[in-house]
């Protein structure tokens, strides 16, 4: 995990820019993942961190530049090794976005239905499997998806997400609309899964308690760059002066307080 | 698959079985397949030890079938034992231990009754929706009954913005519609009564028909598939979307804010439309007798003034503003009905084009049956 000497880049970003008509967002953005870390992507609100999630997963088109996961560009390769790629991963939506006419249980099944060809008995059993991973029970598994409460959402898409057991997950802003408590839960909820599933986890988020608590590495983005990555520690010792107002804010005080005490 | 990934061997009542290889989702099928096999071969044995020292990769899929495998054993009174688990398995491993598929709830049964029950509930879904469309009439009678009281709550932009979405956009294929059926009827009246030397008869044909019929009747079914269907929608959309629920936090009352424009809109658009669309359908009428029956357009008008009186176009004309209302009131309740899925939207939408194309035509019968009795 991190800290090892020699780490294995999961995905990596080269000189990606990304822009709508006459606006760039991302101007030539440098990052690297690292296998089985959580990194922590943050920055301000419209700074474009949803963009860059959105291009990694191969949901914007990019002006220029290149990105490697597993070592491949899904954008230069064939639909098979595209398809390989997808199957690798889960994406947490910032919505949920669980498909809206489809029962929890055959939401957490589609993709494995899709992919894999196993039968319902197994279905069932790694429905209700996933569902208990996410601190979830068989109760909810016929509601629909209008039926379940904000945290409920997410918890069912971070298990839909992991239906197929990716290695790389993506969440975007997975904390966003919980109370503390659910917030520091799913915070919690990340961190078991990443250990117990081995997974590399890459995590849009402004929330600054997930950043002190289960982050491994924080990459940040202003200015249409990634200005900054590296450990609290780094973070906290910057002089930037966006890194400075975000990390030593009064919101952030607090975290600051109590975040060494509980770091991994 | 060419691997083994379960090997057992006996020593009397002890079993020994050998996990070995990638236990992950994509072997997940023929791992299934080799416990289930492993279950039924061994039935006898008593203690079972199962090796997963040779595992090379495991994810939940291998993991929770190595579950499923030594529970399996258990069940029937064995003392089972994994051993060899490598460290960073376990966790994932005690995590699986604790799930409990029986209290998976049990799938749902189809069959006769699942049908049966599947028509009582649609029954008692069109009693639900007329009691809907009844208490909509009720509900804009009272918010009309309010603007009466204080005419500035009316919303007048939104009924202009909605006029000229369901009607002033809706000229073009309405004319064209109505033009393209006026010119058929002709064309097929003028075809069929030259048999016996009736084409002048096709005059009177064609323009009782538009005037009191098709003209109302087209423009109708065209109003509840372009404009009803957008209100379902939209309405639909903001229920789903909790903006309705907003409204009425904010005091204000939805029926009056929302749906009486857009009610208003269409009893003020539909009569205009119809009485274009009949133009349309005259003039194509009177193009085909024309050009295909040789009925020159002077004898066309002399012959319609004949046949034709204004008690017809009353007849057409007073009927478009009732279906402009039950077209409009069909899709403001459907549209206030639809749930929180996008697969409720639809049903929602098609429902209210369905239900008011429906009851366009009943309501046409009846106003048939109501103007013969008064000699209209």
């Amino acid at each position: 995990m991190a800290g090892n000497g020699q780490r294995d880049v999961i995905i990596q970003v080269r000189g990606l820019t990304v822009g709508f008509g006459e606006h760039t967002v991302l101007d030539a953005v440098d990052l690297d993942v690292y296998r089985g870390e959580i990194l922590g992507f943050v920055g301000g609100s419209g700074a474009g961190k949803s963009v860059l999630m959105r291009t990694i997963i191969g949901l914007l088109p990019r002006r220029a530049g290149t990105i490697k996961i597993f070592g491949i560009d899904p954008v230069f390769s064939s639909d098979d090794e595209r398809h390989s790629v997808e199957r690798r991963w889960g994406v947490l939506f910032q919505q949920g976005a669980l498909f809206s006419s489809l029962s929890v249980r055959e939401n957490l099944q589609f993709p494995v239905r899709e992919y894999l060809n196993v039968s319902q008995r197994l279905l069932d059993e790694l429905a209700l499997a996933k569902l208990e991973l996410v601190g979830l029970d068989a109760s909810v598994l016929e509601k629909f998806p209008s039926e379940l409460s904000g945290g409920m959402t997410k918890r069912v898409a971070l298990a839909r997400a992991l239906a197929l057991d990716p290695e790389i997950v993506f969440l975007d802003e997975p904390t966003s609309g919980l109370d503390p408590i659910g917030a520091g839960d799913f915070d919690s909820l990340i961190a078991t899964l990443q250990r117990t599933l081995g997974l590399t986890v890459f995590m849009v988020t402004h929330d600054l308690d997930s950043l002190h608590t289960v982050c491994d590495r924080i990459a940040v983005l202003a200015d249409h760059k990634v200005i900054a990555a590296g450990t609290m520690e780094t973070m906290l010792a910057s002089t930037h002066p966006w890194l400075h107002a975000y990390f030593h804010g009064t919101r952030s005080r607090v975290a600051n307080a109590a975040g060494p005490a509980v770091a991994r | 698959m060419s691997d083994i990934l379960l090997e057992g061997s006996t020593e009397g009542e002890r079993l020994r079985l050998k996990a070995a290889g990638a236990w992950i989702a994509e072997n997940a099928r023929g791992l299934e397949a080799e416990i289930d096999q492993a279950a039924q071969r061994y039935p006898g044995a008593k203690r079972v030890d199962i090796d997963v020292g040779r595992v090379e990769r495991l994810d939940t899929f291998g993991a929770w079938l190595l579950e499923r495998l030594r529970r399996g054993f258990s069940a029937r009174g064995a003392d089972t034992q994994v051993t060899g688990l490598r460290e960073d398995y376990r966790a994932l491993f005690d995590e699986l231990h604790a799930v409990n598929p029986e209290t998976l709830p049990a799938p749902q049964r189809g069959g006769l009754v699942h049908a049966l029950a599947a028509i009582g509930v649609a029954v008692t879904a069109v009693g639900g929706t007329l009691a809907g469309i009844v208490n909509m009439l009720g509900a804009l009678g009272l918010a009309l009954g309010r603007v009466a009281v204080n005419p500035r709550r009316f919303r007048f932009t939104s009924m202009v913005h909605q006029l000229d979405n369901v009607g002033w956009r809706g000229v073009p294929i309405i004319l064209l519609i109505t033009f393209l059926v006026g010119a058929i009827i002709a064309q097929q009246g003028i075809f069929h009564f030259r048999k016996f030397g009736a084409d002048i008869y096709v005059v009177d044909m064609v323009g009782i028909l538009v005037l009191r019929e098709l003209g109302v009747l087209i423009v109708s079914i065209m109003v509840a598939g372009r404009s009803g269907s957008a209100y379902t929608a939209e309405l639909g959309t903001m229920k789903m979307r909790e903006e309705i629920d907003a409204l009425q936090t904010m005091g204000f009352d939805p029926i009056e804010v929302l749906i009486l424009p857009r009610i208003i809109a269409l009893i003020i658009g539909v009569p205009i439309l119809t009485f274009l669309g009949a133009m349309a359908a005259l003039y194509g009428g009177g193009l085909v007798c024309w050009l295909y029956g040789g009925i020159d357009p002077e004898i066309f008008l002399q012959r319609l003034k004949e046949a034709i009186t204004v008690d017809h176009f009353k007849v057409g004309i007073i009927k478009a503003p009732f279906m402009a209302l039950i077209v409009g009131v069909v899709a403001c309740v459907e549209g206030l009905s639809v749930k929180g899925s996008a697969e409720s939207l639809g049903l929602q939408t098609t429902a209210s084009v369905v239900e008011s194309i429906f009851l366009v035509i009943v309501m046409d019968g009846l106003f048939a049956i109501f103007f013969a009795s008064i000699g209209m």
